[in-house]
This record gives structure tokens, sequence and C-alpha cells, in this order.
């Protein structure tokens, strides 16, 4: 069966990775989102811990012996210790000013966490292995899907909705949307503001760390691998609207989707297509799809 | 001479930065498309190096008022992540366009005749030029900064609705000076293309621009030719601690961070106010006797 000339295997081959791609993109922003709609604080950073994530979980495995579905929890948490020691020691000191020092902030820490990536190992990539549980195929006819694959992207929904109940259901969540709107008014109440942002911004950041232990098996385990995709991020959540997590969730997903099936009709526009969508959306809702314009 | 180039793309950054109040994260997409702009026409189509520089100005300028044209329709960190984008875009154009050599970059390109006249093969002659060039962009700079242009850049800068409301056309003067600052940025790429008779993806890769970033910071944003010198402590941290490989990386990324955290003012705001510190420490004692008497 050929659909515009392309195979049908092929373009589904393509659409599952773009849905691959896009649960990275979705995961990710979604903690970008997160980040920035309590701490303003655009945070560079979220590629490097991405990578830093992975890069736990592949020296986990070699130097401790210790197996994927531990580093699945180990990574993140080693991750999000890390966001919380940078947030304790550095960021808290810039909240009061213009939300551009924090980008620059955490520019620079990229570049210590790439560098110091890259002492260590080097800037060729390392494989690490899938999960023998989750090796594999399962042919549906009509077509192959790799179970791994298949495996990220659940989990990747599910990881996006359980951050979405937790900051919209719960008390927790509660709290922490009181602290933005009103940072003060909340701490009078008697609820601990710093912690609370400190904690946000190391949830935010395992979430990243996390999305790179599930990224570890798909590719090379290496010290550039977060830094353009940071970039292709941002530009999601610029389309989706900054500090919609709904929005960035969806744009995510979506756009991974676009990419994967400008992969199949334009191959050397795959890399390209989402900032030409940004554009777009820039022309015609200043705002992002999901944004509300802000004064 | 590389020295030179880079300090007037930091100027040239700082003209939106520093001067505007607009963060570009993109500036490096000015910087690489001049230099393969100019790789191109002096390469391929064999003409003249000062018609390359200016096809590359020309680039960057018209590059840049689109980019402009698209960004200010957000503020702030919007419009720095939306440039950061942007020239993304145009790395992976150049990624994949034919004519760069890709990875490999493009190269050699001659550096063939001045007006067919002057030989720039000679490092002399070659010197004079970047000077000339660098200076007078610099002089450019420090003119438009200086000028009523600049005022009302300036009053965008500290209270942009009120700019708007006394009549000026602000998306206009903001877009313009994109394009201008694009366009400097591309005499910069242009030049350090004919030096080094190369134009190679680093010149448009983001990091790129967040090393112009850190050259204006570090020089200080808030004078016209702090970032020349933030420039010049950049290069040379990259040229003698080049021997470190992948440290190097680490000590910029430490050094950023202590700026954002410490030296917002940069090295010639902190210098300025320690100075003027040292003025009232100095006339207080005096002042004091005075009130006695």
């Amino acid at each position: 069966m050929e659909i515009f000339g392309v195979p049908l295997q092929a373009l589904l081959g393509q659409i599952m990775l773009g849905l691959v791609n896009g649960s990275f993109y979705a995961v990710l922003s979604l903690g970008l989102a997160i980040i920035f709609g309590l701490l303003r604080i655009v945070n560079f950073a979220h590629g490097a811990f991405f990578m830093a994530g992975a890069f736990v979980a592949f020296m986990a495995g070699r130097y401790l012996g210790i197996g994927y579905w531990p580093a699945l929890v180990i990574a993140p948490l080693v991750v999000g210790i890390l966001g919380i020691l940078f947030e304790r020691f550095a960021l808290r000191r810039i909240y009061r000013l213009d939300p551009l020092y924090g980008l620059l902030l955490t520019f620079g820490l990229v570049l210590v966490l790439e560098g110091g990536f890259r002492v260590a190992f080097g800037s060729s990539g390392q494989a690490y292995p899938t999960p023998p549980e989750l090796r594999g195929a399962w042919n549906l006819g009509f077509m192959v899907l790799p179970i791994y694959r298949a495996f990220v992207i659940a989990i990747a929904v599910v990881a996006c909705a359980v951050t979405w109940i937790v900051i919209e259901k719960t008390r927790i969540g509660a709290h922490l949307r009181a602290a933005t709107e009103k940072s003060e008014l909340t701490q009078a109440f008697g609820i601990n503001v710093p912690i609370l942002l400190t904690l946000t911004y190391g949830a935010g950041v395992a979430l990243a760390g996390f999305a790179g232990v599930l990224a570890a098996p798909i590719q090379h385990v290496n010290p550039s691998m977060g830094s353009d995709l940071v970039i292709v991020v941002f530009a999601i959540v610029v389309i989706g609207g900054l500090g919609s997590l709904l929005g960035s969730a969806i744009t995510g997903l979506g756009l991974g989707i676009v990419e994967g099936l400008t992969k199949v009709f334009y191959s050397e526009g795959s890399t390209t297509v989402v900032f030409l969508v940004m554009a777009l959306v820039l022309l015609v809702r200043p705002a992002g799809l999901f944004g509300r314009e802000e004064t | 001479m590389k020295v030179l180039c880079f300090a007037l793309f930091a100027c040239a950054f700082n003209l939106l930065l520093g001067h505007t109040g607009i963060v570009s994260f993109g500036h490096a997409a000015f910087f690489g498309s001049a230099a393969y702009a100019t790789g191109y026409a002096v390469r391929d189509m064999g003409l003249t190096p000062e018609i390359g520089i200016a096809a590359g100005m020309l680039l960057a300028g018209a590059l840049g008022a689109v980019f402009g044209a698209l960004a200010i329709r957000r503020q702030g960190i919007y419009l720095a992540m939306i440039t950061l984008a942007l020239a993304q875009l145009v790395y992976f154009t150049f990624l994949q366009a034919p004519f760069t050599g890709a990875e490999d970059g493009m190269q050699p390109i001659p550096r063939g005749r001045l007006f067919g006249l002057v030989d720039l093969r000679d490092d002399f002659n070659l010197y004079f030029l970047v000077l000339a060039c660098a200076g007078g962009g610099l002089w450019l700079v420090n003119r438009i900064v200086n000028s009523p242009f600049g005022e009302v850049l300036r009053a965008i800068r500290e209270h942009e609705p009120r700019a708007r409301s006394l009549g000026y056309a602000v998306d206009r003067y903001k877009i313009m000076v994109f394009a201008l600052s694009a366009a400097l940025s591309g005499l910069a790429g242009s030049l350090k293309c004919i030096v080094f008779q190369l134009a190679a993806l680093t010149d448009v890769h983001w990091h790129m621009s967040g090393d112009v970033i850190l050259m204006t910071l570090l020089g200080g944003m808030s004078s016209v030719f702090g970032p020349a010198l933030g420039a010049v402590l950049v290069s040379a941290l990259h040229h003698y601690l080049d021997a470190l490989g992948a440290w190097v990386t680490i000590a910029v990324g430490l050094i950023f961070i202590a700026c954002v955290l410490m030296f917002r003012r940069g090295v010639v705001g902190e210098l300025a106010e320690f100075l003027s510190q040292r003025r009232v420490a100095h006339a207080s004692p005096k002042e004091g006797i005075d009130a006695k008497i």
C-alpha cells in the first residue's frame, strides 16, 4: 500500500520515530514549562541535565553494574539533586532580576556540564544497551514496532499525565500555583516557598534526567546530545505558549510527528521544520498556540 | 586580527543588548552567514574581497531585518528564545546546503586582491584592512549610539510604552537597529572569513552566540567599547588555555556563571563604579571639613 507514492510501512515507521522524538520533546518541554511557570527562569541547562541523566545511567551501568530499571529511578534522583544544589547556590540569587540573567546563568552551567563530561568521556558516543525485557519487535502485520520505542512513548505519556495531575489536582500543586501568583502571601500562610521553589527546580530537572535515561538506549550517550535538542524544545515551548503545561506536552508530541512526516516527504527539511513552524505560528499568534498574551 | 573581528562583533551585538535592551541569542547566524556569503562570492564566483565583504554585510543585514521583524513580536526572554531558534534554522540550512561543505566548512577561500590592487596575501596589508574595517565599524557603533537615533534606542530600553506614546515608531526602530547590528556582525564575520580563509559551521553554531554574549557581559554592556575589551579577554582565554582542551569550556562556563552572579556590570562597568566610589571617598572627608568650617 502506498500513500502519496510513499510505502505505508516507511510512512508509519517515520511517524513512529517522530512520536518517539515527540515524547522526548514533550517530557522536556513540560519540565521547562514547570520551571518557567514557577521560577520565571528559562532553564537553558535543560538539555544538559537530559544529557547528564543519560550519562548517570551509563556510568551506573558500567561502574556499579546497575541495570536499566534501577537506573530509571536513580539517574533522575542524582540529576535532581544536582539541580537542587545549583538552585540553592546560584539560581536563588537572581530571582529578583530580569529572567534573562537566568538564561545566561544556566547557559554557563551548560558549558560547565558539557565540558565536564567531555573531559571525562571524550566527545564520541558511548553505547547503552537496551534492557533485555524490551528487546525485539512486535510485528503488527502492517508494520514492525520495536518494543523499546513503544515503551518510551507509553511511559512518556504517563510521565506527562502524572506531572499534570500533580500540578493541577493535588495539594502540593495548589501550593505551587499559589506561590507563583502571590509568593509573599503564600509564605504568610505558613508555606515554605523557598523550599518549594528548590524542589520544583529539582523535579523539573529530574524529569529531564528521566528523559535522558529513556533516550540512552536509542541514541549514543554523548556530551552534546542535549545541546541541539534543547533549542528544538525552546522552539516547541514558544509554539505551545510558554507556561502552558498542556500546550507544551501536546505541541511536543505533535511536532515530533510533523518532523517524522517531513523526513518522509522532504528529508532535508526535517531538522528545520520545527523552526519554520515556529516562525509561522509567531506570525499568526505571537503568544503561541496555547498561550495567553502576557503584558 | 581575530581579536579585532571579535571586538567588532561584540560591539555590534551590544548595539542591541546594551543600548536597546534587546537580547538576541542568535547573532552567530549573522556572523556565520556573512562568512559563508563572502566565502561563496570570493571562492566560487571569483569576485574581489571587497565585493565579498559587501555581500556578507548585505546578507547579514537582510537576515537581521527578517529576524528582527519576527522576533520583536515578543519581548525579553521569548525574544531571546526566538532568535535562538531562528539562528538554529540558519545553522541547519548551512549544514545541508550543497556549497558549504557541511561538516568540513568552506576552505580554502582565496584572499585575493583588494580592489584588484592591494595583495591581501601579504599579512601586513591584510592587517591594515582588518584594522580599518574594524575601526570603521567601531566608530560607526559609537556614532550610532551618540546620535539622535541612539537616544531613541535608549528611550526604548528605559521605557518602551513611553517611547511609543511619544510618537516614535518603536517597532521600526527595533527592526532597524536589528538590521544594523546584524550588518556589522556580518562585517566581522566576513573579515574573519578572509583572514582565516575559512567559513565553518562553528561560526553559525549557537555556541558562538553564547560566546559573544559572554564577551559583552564580561566587558560591560553599559559602555560603547566595553564589549571590545571583553572580546580581547575571551580571545586571550581561548588562546592561552587552548592546550587544556575541553577544560576551556568549563573555565568559560565558570566565568560566565561568576559574571552573572557577581559582576553584572562587566569589567568596564565595575571599573567605572570603583573609580566613582573612590572619588566619593576622596571627596567626602573634604566636605566634612568644609562643613565644620
